[in-house]
Formats: structure tokens, C-alpha cells, sequence
């Protein structure tokens, strides 16, 4: 027996050793999917939210609208449009030379998932970058820093640290959503458990499943509040 | 390019009509899982703050467990759930047939039972904001628990929810796109079904993206009114508060 059959064995369940292996290599798909869209989603959230503010004008609309429409809409939507709607133009992509990542729903998984992470992520950004106070700004240009060195040493330290929270609700939501990826026949946790469950008729297979989501859900929110507490540490309300 | 835009008509061969009704159902299920959801999210937050430890206690799980779950997880155990549940039942009791379970009722319970764990959160937090001097105050004036509750809490209560609540609504609206997998015939399942007869993926998702929008964008300038009329009364310090 393979370890991925294991948790199958141990709780007794058929379905659940039989398919096990599967869920797991599921579950791996999952984090991948998931980590690659949350850092590349925080990458471009920072760079969004920093144009947001600070941009010329015209950019800071363009921003605004991008958060507005992504926020907006469904990510089932967002992932379809990407996934059924971009492989239509099947042609131009082999023109391009970018049919091998339109073809391949894991990557139309992590592009969608990194539009819609990173529209979030900018607006949690944004409202971190606001609430510095000003008067850290004017110190900041008191002592003769340049505008990105304020920026970099003093407003967004203390950003982050406002960010955090948020931020981890983001991850987890972005956890719990990339589940929809099973909809483009990615074999995610949620699609090898769709699977087992098409298979075997048997619906514990699901509850299996929640109950894997849930630990991953739970054990993030604790190692999440955890590190805050590290981070804050020098702060003296906590 | 014409002719293209004409599948989006209501003419022969347009799916116009199927899109409204695809659209007139999707806003039926946010609307009708909304009371339900608010009310039983009320009752959860409630319990949180019960003087029970047991109440607390499952109340907590119950927050827990629905908000870690993901919602197309939730869904599918809840529609094909009852469905086994209530199919043994229905063989029990010697009735003739099958029981199936209607989408709209499991896509309703499962979205009304997310939307209740996220908005309990809400609940508990402007149940926090009223102070503990205006239930005794109530009381005092010897109104009963009920009648304190629903004379003098709630409607402050409600002023301060309101923004978490319309946040609520918000995801709610783009949840229920998830019913078109138990093949509720929401926007989702008419241009899936559209883009397997015509072929043309991008117009019909990018159709449906765009009634989603604006969906969001009318209940957002709807929230924002409902929100300045609830604070009307607080004018004083700045308008709405957040």
C-alpha cells in the first residue's frame, strides 16, 4: 500500500483508499495552481496598487476599472471566457506562438486565478497604502527622501503589516475558489473527487474531500495569525 | 461581426431571450437565498453570543466548517445529499417513484447556508457595536427580551451591518453562478449551453461577463443609497459610516 492510501485505510473508507492517490496528486495540483496565482496575483498588486495611487491619471482609471471589472464578475466567468473564450482564437495563438499555454486548462487555471487574485490583492494594497498616516509621508520628506525611498522604507513596512490579515483571507478565499478549476477538467482535488465521485456513486467521497480543504483552510488561518504575532511583535497594543 | 452580435438578438436564431431568462433566474436565486441566508446567519451569530457554551461551541463549528469548505464542494454535497436522503426516505414510506431533488431548492440551501457562516461575522460584529445600556435601558421601560430585540437593537443593528451585509450580497450574486453545474438554468448555464450550439465561446462568456457587471454595478449604486439612508441620522460625523 502506497502512503496515499493510507488515510483511505485508516477511516475505513473504499473509496476513499482506492482513490486516494489520485485526491492527493489532486491536492498537489491545488497548491500549485493556487501558490503560483497568489505570488504572481501579489507581484502585480503591488506595481497595480502603487499606480493606483501615484500614476499619472489616466493610469490610476485604468486600474480602477481593472479592479471594478474583475471584482466584479464571477471567476467561473473570468475562467471560461479564458479558457473556452481565448482557445477560440486557436489560429491567431499558433501565429503568436502562445498556443501551448491557451491549450493547457492549468494555465488558463493560474492566468485567470492571477487577474482575479491580483484585482483583490490591489484593492487590500490600496487600502493598506491609505491608511498610513500622512504625517509619515511629510517625515518621510523632511529627512530628504527621495519618493520611492519613502515609499520602499517607510510607507510600505508598515503597509504590509496592515496588508497581512487581509492578504491571508485572500489566500485562503483564492484556495477555496481555485476548486472551480475541476469545471475545465483540471484534475484538481475537487476534480479527482468529482471523479471518484462519478465513478463510485458513493457521496462520503465528498465529505472526505471538505474535510481536506477544511485542514488545509484551518492550518493556514493558524500559521497565518501566528505569523502576524511574529510581525507585530515591536507593536505595543498587541 | 454582425452577424455574430445577432446570436445576442432576439431574433431567429438569437439567444437573447435565453440570456434574460438565464438572468431572471440568477437574480430569483440571489434574492431568494438572501433572507434566508441573513436570517439564518442572525440566528448563528446569536448563538455565538449565547450564554450556552454548547451553543457557542456549535455555532463556532458551524462558522467554521461552511466558510472553509469551498462552495462548489457545498453545493454538490447538499444537492446530491438530500437527494440520497430524501430518495431512502421516500422509499421508506412506500410512495411511488423517485424523489428528485429540484436545483433551484439545493442550490438556495447550500448558497443560503455559505452566505449564513460569512454573514453571522457581520452579525457578531455590529451586535458588538450596541451597548450593553440599551438593552438594559429597554428593559427598564419593561419590554420584554423579544420586543428589546427587535424595537431597539435591531434597527441600530442593522445600520451598522449594512456594509458587511452588501459585501455579503455581493459575493452571493457572483456565487450563484456555481448553480449551473446542478443544472440550474442561471446566465452560466445558457451561454455554456449557447457556446455548445454556436461555437462562439468569447462572445457569449464576454456577454455574460458584461450582465454580471452590471449586475454588480447597479447593486453597488443601490447599496450605496440604502447605505446614505440608514445614515441619514448621522450626518453629523462625516456621513456614512465606512
Amino acid at each position: 500500500m502506497s502512503w496515499c492510501e493510507f488515510p483511505g485505510w485508516l477511516v475505513g473508507s473504499e473509496v476513499f483508499q482506492n482513490y486516494g492517490c489520485r485526491m492527493f496528486s489532486g491536492l498537489g495540483i491545488t497548491f500549485q495552481l493556487v501558490a503560483i496565482s497568489v505570488v504572481l496575483g501579489f507581484a502585480i498588486a503591488v506595481g497595480l496598487a502603487i499606480t493606483r495611487l501615484y500614476g499619472p491619471r489616466w493610469a490610476q482609471v485604468a486600474v480602477n476599472g481593472y479592479t471594478t471589472f474583475f471584482r466584479g464578475t464571477p471567476l467561473l466567468c473570468q475562467l471560461f471566457l479564458i479558457y473556452y473564450g481565448l482557445g477560440q482564437f486557436r489560429l491567431f495563438w499558433q501565429d503568436v506562438g502562445l498556443w501551448w499555454f491557451f491549450r493547457e486548462p492549468f494555465y488558463c487555471a493560474v492566468l485567470a486565478f492571477t487577474i482575479n487574485t491580483a484585482a483583490y490583492q490591489t484593492e487590500i494594497l490600496r487600502g493598506a497604502i491609505q491608511s498610513i498616516p500622512r504625517g509619515q509621508f511629510e517625515g518621510a520628506l523632511s529627512l530628504g527622501l527621495h519618493r520611492w525611498a519613502t515609499l520602499r522604507h517607510v510607507i510600505m513596512p508598515q503597509a504590509m503589516i496592515l496588508a497581512l490579515r487581509p492578504l491571508g483571507n485572500e489566500l485562503i478565499v483564492t484556495i477555496k475558489v481555485s476548486a472551480i478549476a475541476s469545471l475545465v477538467t483540471l484534475f484538481d482535488l475537487m476534480g479527482a473527487t468529482r471523479l471518484a465521485f462519478a465513478r463510485s456513486f458513493d457521496l462520503s467521497i465528498y465529505l472526505y474531500a471538505a474535510l481536506i480543504y477544511l485542514m488545509m483552510v484551518e492550518v493556514i488561518r493558524r500559521v497565518w495569525d501566528r505569523v502576524e504575532l511574529r510581525l507585530t511583535r515591536h507593536m505595543a497594543l498587541r | 461581426m454582425l452577424d455574430k452580435l445577432a446570436l445576442l438578438g432576439f431574433g431567429q436564431g438569437g439567444w437573447g431571450l435565453a440570456l434574460l431568462q438565464g438572468a431572471f433566474i440568477t437574480i430569483s436565486i440571489a434574492l431568494a437565498t438572501l433572507p434566508f441566508g441573513l436570517a439564518l446567519g442572525l440566528i448563528v451569530a446569536l448563538g455565538k453570543r449565547s450564554d450556552s457554551a454548547i451553543l457557542r461551541w456549535l455555532s463556532t463549528v458551524y462558522t467554521t466548517v461552511f466558510r472553509g469548505v469551498p462552495e462548489l464542494l457545498t453545493l454538490y454535497i447538499i444537492y446530491f445529499g438530500i437527494q440520497i436522503l430524501l430518495q431512502e426516505l421516500w422509499a421508506k414510506l412506500g410512495l411511488p417513484g423517485n424523489f428528485s431533488m429540484p436545483p433551484f431548492v439545493a442550490g438556495m440551501v447550500a448558497l443560503g447556508v455559505v452566505l449564513s457562516a460569512f454573514s453571522s461575522e457581520v452579525w457578531v460584529g455590529a451586535l458588538n457595536s450596541i451597548q450593553k445600556g440599551q438593552r438594559e435601558a429597554a428593559s427598564a421601560l419593561g419590554l420584554s427580551k423579544a420586543q428589546a430585540f427587535r424595537l431597539v437593537v435591531f434597527p441600530q443593528l442593522i445600520r451598522v451591518a449594512l456594509p458587511g451585509l452588501g459585501n455579503n450580497w455581493m459575493v452571493l450574486l457572483k456565487e450563484t453562478s456555481l448553480v449551473s453545474v446542478i443544472t440550474l438554468p442561471d446566465i452560466m448555464f445558457i451561454t455554456t449551453r449557447a457556446n455548445v450550439v454556436t461555437k462562439e465561446p468569447f462572445l457569449f462568456f464576454g456577454a455574460a461577463m458584461l450582465i454580471y457587471f452590471a449586475f454588480s454595478l447597479i447593486s453597488a449604486w443601490g447599496l450605496g443609497r440604502v447605505e446614505a439612508r440608514t445614515n441619514r441620522g448621522f450626518a453629523a460625523f462625516g456621513g456614512a459610516t465606512r
